[in-house]
């Protein structure tokens, strides 16, 4: 019965966007107050229905209600509760049915907080999202339903993938959607304003809480997804440059370029079809993404099921959506007139560099993640495009735009005084190399890039706190007159310094753990002591032990340090019988310095000669990298509450009448 | 100019299109990456043992002929994963119906020496690839990589990196399989 609620919900959710998505748009062509008002309520509908719709599958999962082939597949009785509620979207349908409840819950909040927005435009824009909304209802209902039914039902399931069992991904999606599809609206906004033809700093003031709510979830996302990579995968590493990594970090790239951008649309009224355009192709990035993820494209160590019809209907989707809007933009796009001049050292030339290298990084990562298949259909020459092709392009063009943002913020609008600027930064400069030599200090032999991003990374920070600290005029005041100017900073002041210097703290931790990383693989039996970056690990023994839905292999390692005992370790080794899937689970010691890494792997001969192999790292400074990614997202919130976002609706400078002839 | 310059994203991703439209195509695997030897004859080349040890060296000839499946394997004393690979590949030497043959490949004859000595030797015939010559010939991209051949000297498949996982033992008995399935079939 349930399950057939949540089909029916479908379908009436789909009713409800197509609703949406004419009448809407109509009323805004024709002026009709009425009609524009019902995107309000379709959208409220629509996002209360898919709702529903959630709710019903969640609960054939929490009941394990084998006669829904979606649970059959993705879950299992013994299955503890939390992965059985995170099933709910660890699979292909289960994942499209929290997509397009994301986009109903940007379209809603759209409906409910955008009072300020002139009704025309937020009639547009809702209806532009349920245009995506029927083009992915309809290809849930017809080739991915979550709610088919099987009889006679089996008696048990098949259980989820068990790399996926794990609290770090069953928070994974959510937070990645909410970022991946958020871009959605800002799309929305995009196309109804080149329907409109007007583009204005009120426009791009509108869409900036948008943005910032989208990318702050799509930043928690991606990290999560890497701290999971990391300590689940037993590899050790946190970013491997796999596809469909490639396809949720385009959109963030590009998405960090829209905010920058859209930040001198809303201050200079400039930029304009740049904005419009990044604000296209951000979420044409994630579209992408959803296609290379479900349609087995590429080849990549993440995927779900694929299935090659799917692909072509997600195709299909791409070439209308993607196809329609930039057609659009072609049309339009000639228009929009940009408005203030600026001089080539400038905040807004600072933030146009900004946006070049973002966009040329972002062109970097999807050529290589394309390349294997563009190379395939020329030449029939299959590759693989790894790590050293995205190092090599990605870090060059990175290091200069994070080095430009230690100067960036000090700029003024127009016209800046570039030897001023430096003369201030003198102290950055400074420790900016001294960071670069006590890298060089850490590890002679390291590569010669780490040095160079530590020096840069050691200038952002210090550049970034010193324009913090000149803006309340620390040391040039007392110190109760810098604590109130401090006070009366904008929000979003704050947001930049804290996101910025969070990016200097996430290079320390890519340096340290990429660069200085140590490792030993080798085969031990019980009884053997490793020597590791100042550890000794002593090997105690291997035991077995039974979990819920699955045996291990838990070994137990101690941990010295100058002969002192600092701790016990119990990495393992898993089989889950029903997915017939093994896992590593890798122990992890945490410090601020680096991470102790432990895991086990195969026997190394038979079982009786008790001898495993080890997987020992030392990893110095990888937990900057989440506590960067920390900074970077309570950046992104506080700007997301700045003042100016919340009151004072911006008002939109009165129109020039466009047909000023009286029609009669 | 201007005109041109807005109408160039929608080119690119119409192009973009037309490519992921081919992409598409159910036939194809994108995971397969088949090595340019694939049901080729094995290269030729000939190589000596690493003097100081028992085992003979490797060349051509000795591809050819054989009733059970060989199994190349190109490694290094330098390279940890093949440490990691060796006690599997030393387990399947042992069980499956193959024969294990290696190619020692850029290695110091007293490194590979103390290698073999630490860990055990379960190749038949070991090729000592000093200046990597072979290994370009094979067209190698790394080390350890992984051969099966059938009886008539034939390359059937290729294994980049080393084999690990119970999963890479299968997909290597699978390729065994069909070694012995068409020696079968050939006599």
């Amino acid at each position: 019965m349930i399950p057939e609620i949540g089909n029916f919900a479908l379908m009436l959710a789909l009713a409800a966007a197509l609703v949406q998505s004419v009448l809407p748009m109509a009323g805004a062509a024709r002026r009709n107050v009425i009609w524009m008002q019902s995107a309000v309520t379709t959208a409220l509908i629509q996002c209360g229905l898919l709702v529903v719709a959630f709710a019903a599958l969640m609960r054939s999962f929490i009941v394990s209600d084998f006669t829904v082939v979606n649970v059959v597949a993705n879950s299992h009785s013994l299955k503890p509760m939390l992965y059985k509620v995170a099933a709910t979207w660890g699979s292909h349908e289960g994942s499209l049915l929290l997509w397009v409840l994301i986009l109903a819950i940007f379209g809603a909040g759209v409906a409910l907080l955008g009072r300020n927005i002139p009704a025309e435009l937020r009639a547009r824009t809702l209806s532009v999202q349920a245009w995506i909304s029927v083009g992915f209802l309809s290809f849930m209902i017809f080739t991915s339903n979550p709610f088919d039914r099987m009889f006679p039902a089996p008696l048990n399931g098949n259980d989820l993938n068990p790399l996926l069992q794990d609290i770090g991904l069953a928070l994974h999606p959510p937070l990645l959607y909410l970022g991946y599809v958020g871009f959605s609206i800002v799309f929305s906004f995009a196309v109804a304003a080149l329907i409109e033809g007007r583009v204005d700093p009120a426009w791009a003031r509108w869409v900036r809480p948008w943005t910032l709510a989208a990318w702050v979830s799509l930043t928690g996302g991606i990290a999560l997804g890497s701290w999971w990579a990391y300590y689940e995968l037993g590899w050790g590493g946190w970013w491997f440059w796999d596809p469909v990594e490639n396809v949720s970090f385009m959109p963030w790239l590009l998405g960090t370029a829209l905010l920058h951008s859209a930040i001198v649309t809303e201050k200079r009224d400039t930029f304009k079809s740049w904005t419009i355009l990044l604000a296209i192709l951000t979420f044409s990035l994630s579209l992408l993404g959803t296609f290379i993820v479900r349609s087995g494209l590429l080849t990549s160590v993440h995927a779900f099921a694929v299935d090659p019809e799917r692909g072509v209907y997600i195709l299909g989707l791409l070439a209308v959506s993607i196809g329609g809007s930039l057609a659009l933009y072609a049309w339009r796009a000639p228009q929009l007139e940009g408005g203030g001049l600026f001089t080539p050292i400038s905040r807004e030339a600072g933030l146009l560099i900004n946006n070049l290298l973002l966009a040329t990084a972002t062109a970097a990562v999807l050529f290589g993640t394309l390349y294997p298949l563009f190379l395939e259909a020329i030449t029939g020459d299959k590759i693989s495009v790894g790590p050293p092709f995205f190092n090599a392009s990605f870090i060059p063009i990175m290091l200069p735009l994070v080095f430009l943002m230690g100067i960036g913020p000090f700029l003024s609008w127009k016209r800046a005084d570039l030897p001023g600027v430096l003369s201030r930064l003198k102290l950055a400069i400074g420790l900016g190399i001294a960071a670069a030599l006590w890298g060089w200090y850490m590890d002679t032999q390291g590569p010669v890039m780490a040095i160079i991003a530590l020096g840069i990374a050691g200038w952002l920070f210090v550049a970034s706190a010193r324009e913090w600290l000149s803006r309340i005029k620390a040391g040039n005041v007392p110190m109760a007159e810098s604590l109130r100017r401090a006070r009366n900073l904008p929000r979003a002041a704050h947001g930049m310094t804290i996101a910025h210097m969070g990016v200097a703290v996430l290079i320390l931790g890519f340096v340290g753990s990429s660069a200085w990383k140590s490792e030993q693989i080798l085969f031990a039996s019980p009884g053997t002591v490793v020597e590791i970056a100042g550890y000794d690990v002593r090997f105690d023994s291997v035991d077995r032990v039974r979990g819920p839905n699955y045996v291990s292999d838990m070994g137990t390692m101690t941990v010295f340090r100058d002969g002192a005992q600092i701790t016990v370790l119990q990495p393992e080794r898993r089989w889950y019988p029903v997915a017939e899937m093994q896992t590593t689970e890798s122990a992890i010691r945490s410090t601020l310095a680096g991470d102790l890494y432990l895991t086990i792997g195969e026997p190394a001969a038979d079982r009786a000669s008790n001898e495993w192999t080890l997987r020992i790292l030392y990893e110095p400074f990888v937990n900057f990298i989440w506590i960067g990614t920390v900074f970077l997202v309570v950046g992104g919130m506080f700007s997301l509450t700045d003042r100016r976002l919340r009151v004072g609706a911006p008002r939109r400078a009165q129109a020039a009448p466009a047909d000023a002839t009286p029609a009669e | 100019m201007r005109r041109v310059l807005v109408a160039l994203p929608v080119v690119i991703v119409l192009v973009l299109g037309a490519f992921f439209w081919w992409g598409l195509n159910p036939d194809r695997d994108p995971n397969a990456i088949p090595s340019v030897l694939i049901d080729a004859q094995a290269p030729e080349f000939d190589l000596g043992g690493i003097p100081g040890i028992e085992t003979p060296g490797l060349a051509t000839d000795d591809l050819s002929g054989s009733d059970s499946p060989l199994v190349v394997n190109v490694f290094a004393s330098w390279c940890v994963p093949c440490r990691a690979e060796h006690a599997v590949l030393t387990r399947m030497a042992r069980d499956e119906d193959m024969r294990l043959l290696g190619i020692n490949y850029k290695d110091k004859p007293e490194d590979a020496t103390r290698w073999l000595a630490e860990l055990g030797n379960p190749y038949e015939r070991i090729g000592a690839d000093l200046n990597g010559r072979t290994g370009i010939e094979w067209g190698i991209s790394g080390v350890p990589e992984t051969f099966v051949i059938d009886a008539e000297g034939i390359v059937i498949y290729r294994f980049v990196g080393p084999i690990i996982t119970p999963e890479d033992v299968e997909q290597m008995r699978g390729a065994l399989e069909l070694a012995r399935s068409r020696s079968g079939g050939a006599s």
